[in-house]
């Protein structure tokens, strides 16, 4: 029988990394840049938690609550934030290609990420077999203390981390932002058309640089939930996969509205796991094929979402483009 | 007061001055990050990065058979981008292309002759190579589907069915992997041209040949190169578009295929989900570092190789993890790309506005 009060909370505890992912694009995307490394940034966003976590652990220091969330979350906020800079540093001053350097971006933050997972322990002198925060993570999985008592509503409403909640309001803030604010109706202004806020104006390479470093943060923060909270402080290489481009996807899927993707993540993290909750019997190989399924639907969006092209859902108008104020 | 403008015409030789000093920059930026992180002294760093790629005879070889792969897929992307369309599915193509030779070997491998096989491989892997990119190719002329990440989402779908087939024919029973397929007959084995590393080289330099000539003296090369620099354009002379986009990466994916048949029936002779290991990618910052020019891929995927294998011996040696190379190809290619600025603007120094005026 399908059991639907196991499957949503894992479909949630799935779709929160690609809730973070897709809403720190969606704010990158709206200042025009199209950040193809949000894979790499959630990816260093992990391991900069796991290396601030580790250290802090391995220290020796007695472990305040505080301490052991704000170390890592601070280094996972650094962490990304340097790779946002680093991208807005090349595409928007250097003006590179923003699809190549979203690649290399990829690259480099994978490679980071597997590099330092696996080497740590080596690096730092520490004698420890594996890096697993038991500790940390503890504290960074800790749920509503009253989700337990209130069954079948607790299990599935309350009985996530703060992290996971934080991701809902951030969600929620950035359409906010995005809607109703000023500097956030700038930013689609940057977005749509930089020759046009230019002239109005509007500062547009601080836009870019800020909308950017703030969307690969909370996309960071996607890769450090992952690793606390969903992997339990273990870092294995190559775990996170390719959420960091199911993120970006998702991105077109909620026609960059932030407040959509509360709801799509959710949907792709069930798609993510449902494998496990399909009876296979002994033909094994069949769950590969189930293993399909988000990326197929997402192909199946991308092409729906494309012939009904109406008006109010296309993309930021100079998304992907550089913009050069001297050449018109 | 920094002002940025544009330069006119690059002469030849600044462009490859700017360049190599990009390169060199990167260089050494990464043997100080080496430095930093495994505590080797620089010449041990740089004669583990020699030692990695001709150290012996036999890592030569294997460094141009790298190359060699790497330089087809690149070579295989470079059309569709030449023409402004973002095929980030190269590493599904050249893996549809491998299972397809791989279904090949495992099906037909006891009941034809094996040049039948042979041919059966190449057509079939350079169909599945063609089809997996003419999908979304279909998408974009039709609809302007957003091919980046149709082409992506490919690359899963393509994941996904070999790993489904290496359970079902997997060999040995539990394994989960497919194993070297036709151990004892050799059936679907590509023929060696001297050694076994000559026949993917081969094939790699006539393709450079080749694919320089249809991009350069031919009609399709010609229109590649309208539809990418401006699509109104190309609409105005009378070229179709929907038609050159398809076709364009049909080309592309048939030349993954070709790839994906080279590391089944060549070199590997299985296939696994790692198989290509994220050369699609990569394939597609060779071909843009070399600004579409295939005589320059040439040099461009040698450096990615001799990174990548020079610090996989470096990180061997030290006991630390073979991401390395990502890390380094990572820096590199960001001083590729940084450097690109350099070529196209000039950066001029002048002196603040007010004290412009006080001397005047």
């Amino acid at each position: 029988m399908f059991d639907i009060v196991s499957f949503i909370p894992r479909a949630v505890m799935q779709g929160i990394p690609l809730m973070f992912g897709c809403v720190g694009e969606t704010i990158t995307e709206k200042s025009g840049n199209l950040n193809l490394g949000t894979a790499g940034v959630m990816y260093v966003g992990g391991i900069c938690g796991v290396i601030g976590a580790f250290l802090y652990e391995n220290s020796g220091a007695e472990m305040s609550t505080f301490l052991t969330i704000a170390i890592p979350l601070l280094c996972c906020i650094l962490g990304s934030a340097l790779m946002g800079l680093l991208y807005c540093f090349l595409t928007v001053t250097l003006r590179a290609n923003q699809n190549v350097t979203g690649l290399a971006m990829t690259t480099f933050g994978i490679g980071v990420g597997n590099f330092f997972g696996g080497s740590l322990i080596k690096l730092v002198n520490i004698d420890v077999p594996s890096v697993v925060l038991t500790k940390t993570s503890n504290v960074f999985s800790k749920t509503l203390p009253f989700a337990d008592d209130l069954g079948w509503f607790g299990k599935i409403f309350l009985n996530y981390s703060f992290l996971a909640y934080a991701a809902i309001i951030i969600a929620v803030l950035a359409s906010y932002f995005l809607n109703k604010t000023r500097p956030g109706l700038q930013l689609r202004a940057v977005g749509e058309s930089p020759a046009t806020a230019d002239a109005a104006g509007i500062d547009v390479i601080k836009y870019k640089y800020i909308a950017t470093i703030v969307g690969s943060v909370i996309a960071g923060l996607g890769g450090l939930y992952y690793v606390m909270d969903y992997a339990c402080g273990v870092w294995s290489n190559n775990a996170f996969g390719d959420r960091g481009w199911l993120a970006i996807a998702l991105v077109i899927f909620t026609v960059w509205r932030p407040s959509l993707s509360i709801f799509a993540s959710i949907i792709f993290g069930g798609l993510y796991i449902l494998n496990v909750y399909i009876p296979t019997g002994t033909d094994l190989a069949i769950n590969e094929i189930y293993k399909m399924a988000p990326y197929v639907v997402t192909i199946i969006v991308l092409v729906i979402t494309s012939i009904r092209s109406r008006k109010e859902n296309q993309p930021p108008m100079s998304l992907g483009l550089p913009y050069f104020r001297e050449e018109r | 007061m920094i002002q940025i403008s544009k330069r006119g015409a690059v002469s030849r030789k600044r462009n490859i001055a700017i360049r190599l000093a990009a390169i060199v920059l990167a260089i050494i930026v990464c043997a100080i990050i080496t430095m930093a992180t495994t505590g080797t002294d620089p010449f041990a760093v740089f004669s583990a990065f020699i030692n990695g790629s001709f150290g012996s005879e036999r890592k030569l070889w294997i460094f141009l058979q790298d190359t060699a792969i790497l330089l087809i897929i690149s070579l295989a992307v470079t059309p569709a981008f030449k023409m402004h369309c973002w095929n980030l599915g190269a590493e599904g193509q050249v893996l549809a292309g491998a299972m397809a030779a791989a279904a090949c070997m495992v099906l037909l491998g006891d009941t034809v002759s094996n040049g039948a096989l042979i041919a059966c491989m190449v057509i079939a892997s350079v169909v599945t190579g063609a089809v997996w990119a003419g999908i979304p190719a279909l998408f974009k002329a039709k609809f302007n589907t957003n091919e980046t990440l149709f082409t992506l989402m490919m690359n899963y779908v393509a994941t996904q069915i070999v790993a489904y087939f290496c359970v079902k024919w997997e060999n040995p029973v539990g394994s989960c992997t497919i194993g070297v397929i036709n151990a004892q007959n050799e059936a679907g084995w590509l023929p060696q041209l001297g050694n076994k590393y000559l026949l993917v080289i081969m094939v790699a330099i006539i393709m450079t040949v080749l694919i320089y000539f249809y991009l350069n003296y031919t009609k399709h090369g010609y229109e590649i190169a309208v539809v990418g620099e401006s699509e109104r354009t190309a609409r105005y002379i009378g070229i179709k578009v929907p038609r050159v986009i398809i076709r364009t990466m049909l080309f592309s994916g048939a030349i993954c295929g070709v790839a994906g048949l080279l590391l089944v029936g060549g070199i590997h002779h299985t296939v696994s989900t790692s198989l290509v290991g994220g050369q699609g990618f990569t394939a597609v910052m060779v071909s843009w570092l070399a600004a579409f020019n295939p005589i320059v891929m040439i040099l461009t995927s040698a450096l990615l190789i001799f990174m990548g294998s020079g610090a996989n011996q470096l990180a061997s040696s030290c006991g630390l993890n073979q991401s390395f190379g990502d890390i380094l190809t990572g820096v590199l290619i960001f001083f590729i790309i940084g450097s690109e600025f350099f070529v196209q603007y000039k950066i001029s120094f002048r002196k603040k506005s007010k004290e412009a005026v006080k001397n005047v």
